[in-house]
């Protein structure tokens, strides 16, 4: 799309991306095209006269060899005047830690995850009734004494029930996020980092996956398990659940890829494993980390939805998501039987999504 | 992501819609009812995608059944109020044997398109339903006529297209000769399957298809597929049985919640399947304009006969003792709103005391008695493999959570939370593959809902040997010969005493755990009146008065 | 830029063979479909053979494959057991899930992006932790609850919507499930934007444009946003599909007879011809939409460029 595509000068002097935690020196890298006439972003265009100049200034290392590059930058860095590494050697992960350490969100997200990890192993701690002790002469009684959170549809107690629920959730949630985060950001860093033919082969694969519908995909691979443990629902969840973080990701590393540090780490011979976790990862591993915090709560609603297929798990397993499920038709009568279920949801949800923040916050150099 | 509607899948759906008994049913006291443009105006009920196209012997779900209630009239019909089978098309029906019928058709009855409705249209209509190659999935019903085994044999080809055992007299009088003795066959005559069709069904069966046309009340003025059908009352027709109203549009609802949801904003008039969820808000919502009715339909807890463990001597015992651990009054009230009642026998109260229904037949087996309960279980050698999985089908109706009201209840009969739990299967068709290839671990839901009000139709297909709907293959010489007892029997009265005493095998031998007989439950609008639901939970139709 | 496009249009060959195929086998996995015909009772042999016959069930799989495909590159995509033509049950079911996708997608640029830009510049602030808490809500309550509370609540007691949707489907009719269908697609959306902005918020370039004076707006939306948007157009491209395909308790809920419904339908039956059908088409949305993300990567970061 050369003739459309608007001027884009090289580096500026505020052409952004440079992270202090990449250590490159304030100073600014001359710019090789003089058609920038003034600062601007480095990506917008920030006016009509962006528009001038039709054919794209490239840097070198131009257009000629991106023939076979799919989604690969144009601009490429000026090159090794761009700067290098100085400063103490101290790596951006030990940083982050550091930080992370003296994050108040960080702090309590980490002590309710931690709470929500010992009510998982231990839920006789807090709840010491029988989460299949069912009375159906109680169905859908509200609070009382001994009973803080009511009875649901089947009798059973909801305080000791969200209580049991905890284990299988929390597992469900925590494992298919990291199997989906952790496949999915490989695949899709390889593809975005790599382009041209891994591309397209990791790329159209994603496609194919993202063409099985969740309802078909489960009646077919979970009603041949017989087993009633978590893991062959979070397997399933990981090969459904990837395509979505590999498209995010390529899209991100796409993105980063070309920000001049990452250019500059090239030029100066850095090897691609190296630019890809020091550089690379450490920029693009935003959206995944939102995306993925997200994506916790809804597995561990999708995994009611499987059980309510009949392909999840069974009864007698007790869960979040199998109790806001069979609490949903009856919202008009009892929202109590949802209320506790699905309040359960929302704080673990919670305490992901701050800890992802807080994660990022420590990862982005910017705000330090 | 709920499961499917609570559309029932029970086998036929009996035909009936309102014949000239008065509906006493509903004291109809419905705000703005009657007056002005009343006969002329339609009303709009909900309605499921039937899953066949509607020809008659094809039609084994209630939503092409609804249809074809209002556009067909049989040879018999089912009173809307008591179920009894009383004659419509039918001039006379004469038999000296119970095997040689001779059937007389009224005259005068014509289709809607004016061709006359003669023996022809009968004797058509049925060849084409046994015939094999027109893959009519209610072809069994003719399975008794002489001839079946031609036009339907059970593997190749087949050798006749028409049954032997049907001849046209003349215009009115058609015989039927059956292959053995079955007293009741005339009584059977109301279901669907049995409707004339009309020449222009075999002429141009596509546009028929597209628009059926019958000799009912109604006629199809239009029909959407997938969205809507729009019935309007037909002027000509000379049935005792009149639409009081000018038509129905059936719409599609993909969810019942929905439809009920639109009947409380005013945008529907009629939802004849109240969402289970539902059941409790629905009498303060509607008030009297909320109706619920027994309807011949049964839900049993099978057994897998196949399986050794189940079919020791000495299980009846333990299945005796499940039947005594499940609260069934509990569950039919927290569960189904009492929309449900405990079953006590094997049949369905819409039979009447004459049709052979005996209320309290399973006696204390059917009650709930822990103490017992828990004996007679470990008298019969304890659960086999010390647990029980009740297996459903989980994408329709609420069987989820009757399933588990059953389980908790047996485990806390048994004191121990996983004695009993429920085993859900994905999809209604890999549940009947599952049955098929007898693949059932433990006792398994199976439901019924008659196609006539007749006990031999609870009895026979489900229990007989290698009977089409005897899903846990359940085999006992002593009920076979009191059913061929019963059926040659030509006296009606006798014949149900012999069935009653095959059910006594059944209850002695606990073939299947009966749970409860349901009812139809059904919400109006105030424009209507006279709102009744019929034995088979179908709306009758041409009985409402629209304000 | 055309060859790279029509590079991606001749990969989609492959994926959709592929697709397809793998759809096929899973619905022919599922075993027999005959089988839930009959209602409550055993097909009698003879019957069902036939109708397997009918359907070609009684080919091996790759021969009913060939068949299929080939019928399909014809254009005749088969029929349900219902008897309806899939290439109809497609003409009914497309453009009402087309219609309610691009209003739930609306919902999800105009009311998602607004909001991440609101949060992503007052992080910690009210608004930020009342959208934070908003999204929890969505997250946590299945979209059945929020449905049936807002039918409830609009449709039947205040009386400002209809509960349901006609089969005619209009826009305006379509945008209460929209918002539905939106909701868990809006909180993603809304903290990718969030996240984004707040990363780009402190970048050299937006500092030199609110240095050299730009009005704020202009910063904001110019340079700001547009930067922060790739991973947010990346996500919506990867929700079309899920939107279009997937919408089966938002559309059960408004009695929509769209894609998601009668796909479900289609899967709960072991219609493999209703299955395959609406797949291939969704197929084809997939890869266009994600052959316009890889396009729009290039307009919102000039830097990107496809050759």
């Amino acid at each position: 799309m050369p003739d459309t595509r608007r001027t884009h000068p090289g580096p500026e002097p505020e052409a952004g991306g440079r992270r202090p935690g990449e250590r490159l020196p304030g100073g600014p890298p001359p710019g090789d095209h003089p058609t920038g006439d003034r600062p601007r972003g480095n990506r917008p265009d920030d006016g009509p006269d962006a528009r001038d100049g039709a054919i794209a200034g490239t840097g070198f290392g131009g257009s000629m060899d991106l023939a076979a590059d799919e989604g690969r930058t144009l601009e490429d860095d000026p090159g090794p005047d761009g700067g290098g590494p100085s400063g103490r050697p101290r790596s951006l992960w030990s940083d982050a830690w550091r930080d992370l350490r003296r994050n108040p969100v960080f702090v309590v997200s980490a002590l309710l995850i931690l709470f929500l990890v010992l009510i998982a192993l231990r839920p006789t701690l807090l709840a010491s009734g029988d989460p299949l002790d069912c009375d159906l002469a109680r169905a859908q009684e509200g609070s009382r004494p001994g009973h803080p959170f009511g009875f649901n549809g089947q009798g059973c107690d909801v305080y000791t029930r969200t209580v049991h629920g905890a284990r299988t959730s929390v597992t469900v949630g925590v494992c298919a996020t990291l199997g989906v985060t952790l496949l999915g950001s490989v695949l899709g860093g390889l593809a975005g980092f790599f382009g041209g033919l891994w591309d397209a082969l990791l790329s159209r694969l994603t496609d194919v996956f993202f063409a099985i519908p969740v309802v078909l995909g489960g009646l077919v691979l979970l009603s041949v398990v017989t087993s009633n443990s978590v893991w062959p629902v979070i397997g399933f969840m990981v090969l459904l659940g990837w395509p979505q973080i590999s498209r995010i990701s390529r899209g991100a590393v796409i993105t980063a890829k070309q920000h001049d540090y990452v250019q500059a780490a090239r030029a100066l011979g850095a090897s691609g494993p190296r630019m890809l976790l020091r550089h690379i990862a450490p920029n693009a591993i935003a959206p995944v980390i939102v995306v993925a915090t997200i994506a916790l709560g809804t597995y561990i609603a999708l995994e009611a939805t499987l059980s309510y297929l009949g392909v999840g798990l069974k009864p007698p397993t007790v869960s979040w998501g199998i109790d806001i499920s069979s609490a949903s038709p009856y919202i008009r009568n009892a929202p109590h039987m949802l209320l506790w279920p699905a309040g359960a949801l929302a704080v673990t949800v919670l305490a992901f999504i701050m800890l992802g923040d807080a994660v990022r916050d420590a990862l982005d150099p910017k705000l330090r | 992501m709920r499961g499917g509607s609570h559309r029932g899948r029970s086998a036929g759906r009996g035909a009936a819609a309102a014949c000239a008994s008065a509906v006493a049913l509903l004291a109809a006291a419905c705000g703005g009812g009657g007056g002005g443009t009343g006969a002329d105006a339609v009303l709009s009920s909900s309605w499921g995608d039937p899953q066949n196209p509607l020809e008659p012997a094809n039609t084994n779900e209630v939503q092409g059944g609804k249809v074809l209630d209002m556009i067909f009239r049989n040879l018999k019909k089912y009173d809307p109020r008591t179920g009894e089978a009383q004659d419509m098309l039918a001039e006379r029906i004469e038999t000296s044997d119970s095997r040689n019928f001779r059937i007389t058709v009224k005259d005068g009855w014509r289709f809607s398109n004016g061709e006359p409705v003669t023996a022809r249209s009968f004797v058509d209509a049925w060849n084409y339903g046994a015939s094999l190659r027109n893959n009519q999935k209610n072809a069994y019903f003719f399975q008794y006529i002489e001839g079946y085994d031609r036009t339907h044999p059970e593997s190749g080809a087949q050798s006749a297209d028409t049954l032997s055992g049907l001849e046209v007299v003349d215009d009115r009088t058609f015989t039927v000769a059956l292959s053995q003795k079955f007293s009741t066959f005339p009584d059977t005559l109301g279901y669907n399957a049995y409707a004339p069709l009309p020449r222009a069904f075999f002429d141009d069966h596509d546009a028929w298809v597209a628009k059926p046309i019958g000799n009912g009340p109604y006629q199809v003025e239009s029909y959407a597929k997938g969205a809507q059908m729009s019935l309007r009352k037909w002027d000509g027709y000379r049935g005792p049985d009149k639409a009081r109203n000018g038509g129905v549009d059936l719409k599609v609802y993909t969810d019942n919640a929905t439809a009920y949801n639109d009947l409380m904003s005013g945008n529907l008039d009629l939802v004849d399947d109240i969402p289970a969820s539902q059941l409790k808000n629905a009498p303060a919502d509607l008030g009297d304009r909320y109706v619920t009715t027994p309807a011949g339909i049964l839900q049993t807890l099978a057994f897998p006969f196949y399986d050794p463990a189940w079919n020791k001597p000495g299980t009846e015992k333990v299945r005796k003792g499940l039947s005594m651990a499940i609260d069934r009054a509990q569950i039919t009230e927290t569960i189904f709103q009492k929309t449900r009642t405990p079953a006590t026998d094997w049949t369905s109260p819409v039979l009447g005391e004459d049709g052979g229904f005996r209320e309290g037949f399973c006696g204390e087996a059917c009650e709930y008695r822990p103490e017992e309960a828990r004996k007679l279980i470990e008298e019969g050698g304890g659960l086999p493999g010390g647990q029980v999985r009740i297996t459903f089908n989980a994408d329709t109706g609420s069987h989820r959570d009757w399933v588990e009201a059953v389980c908790n209840s047996i485990n806390r009969v048994m004191g121990q939370g996983k004695a009993c739990v429920p085993q859900p299967v994905g999809t209604f068709a890999d549940y009947r593959n599952r049955i098929g290839d007898r693949k059932m671990p433990g006792p398994f839901r199976a439901g019924w809902q008659m196609d006539y009000p007749l006990i031999q139709n609870f009895l026979q297909p489900l229990h007989y040997t290698d009977a089409s709907s005897n899903d846990g293959k359940w085999s006992d010489e002593e009920f076979d010969d009191w059913v061929d007892k019963a059926n040659a029997e030509s006296d009606t009265g006798r014949a149900v005493e012999n069935f009653l005493k095959a059910e006594a095998v059944v209850r002695d031998r606990m073939a299947a755990i009966p749970l409860w007989y349901q009812n139809g439950s059904a919400g109006y609008s105030e424009r209507l009146s006279d709102v009744a639901l019929n034995p088979f939970s179908v709306p009758v139709y041409d009985r409402i008065k629209v304000a | 830029m055309g060859r790279y496009v029509i590079r991606r249009l001749l990969q989609m060959i492959p994926v959709f063979a592929g697709a397809t195929l793998l759809i096929f086998l899973m619905v022919n996995v599922m075993g027999d479909p005959v089988a839930g015909l009959c209602g409550e009772r055993a097909c009698d042999p003879a019957t069902a053979a036939r109708l397997k016959a009918e359907f070609g069930l009684d080919q091996p799989v790759w021969k009913q494959y060939l068949t299929y495909m080939g019928n399909v590159l014809t254009g005749d995509f088969g029929t349900a057991f219902n008897g309806q033509e899939v290439t109809e049950l497609m003409g009914t079911a497309f453009p009402v899930t087309v219609r309610l996708t691009l209003v739930a997608i609306l919902f999800e640029v105009v009311i998602g992006i607004a909001l991440g830009v609101v949060t992503g510049l007052r992080r910690g602030r009210p608004a930020d932790t009342g959208v934070l808490v908003a999204t929890l809500v969505v997250i946590s309550v299945p979209t059945f609850v929020t449905g049936l509370l807002l039918q409830l609540l609009l449709g039947v007691k205040w009386g400002w919507t209809d509960p349901s949707v006609s089969s005619e489907a209009a826009f305006g009719e379509l945008v209460v499930p929209g918002l539905v269908l939106a909701s868990v697609s809006l909180a993603y959306v809304t903290r990718l934007t969030r996240t984004s902005i707040a990363e780009n918020r402190r970048s050299d370039y937006v500092r030199t444009a609110v240095a050299k004076g730009l009005p704020r707006r202009r910063v904001v939306t110019r340079h700001l946003l547009r930067n922060s948007l790739i991973p947010v157009v990346t996500f919506i491209g990867t929700d079309i599909g899920a939107l279009m395909g997937g919408a089966i308790v938002t559309e059960r809920i408004f009695n929509i007879h769209g894609v998601g419904y009668q796909l479900y339908q289609g899967i709960l039956r072991q219609n493999t011809q209703t299955v395959v059908g609406f797949v291939t088409v969704l197929v084809l949305v997939f890869l266009v939409a994600n052959l316009v993300v890889d396009l729009l990567y290039a307009v919102l970061d000039p830097r990107i460029r496809y050759a």
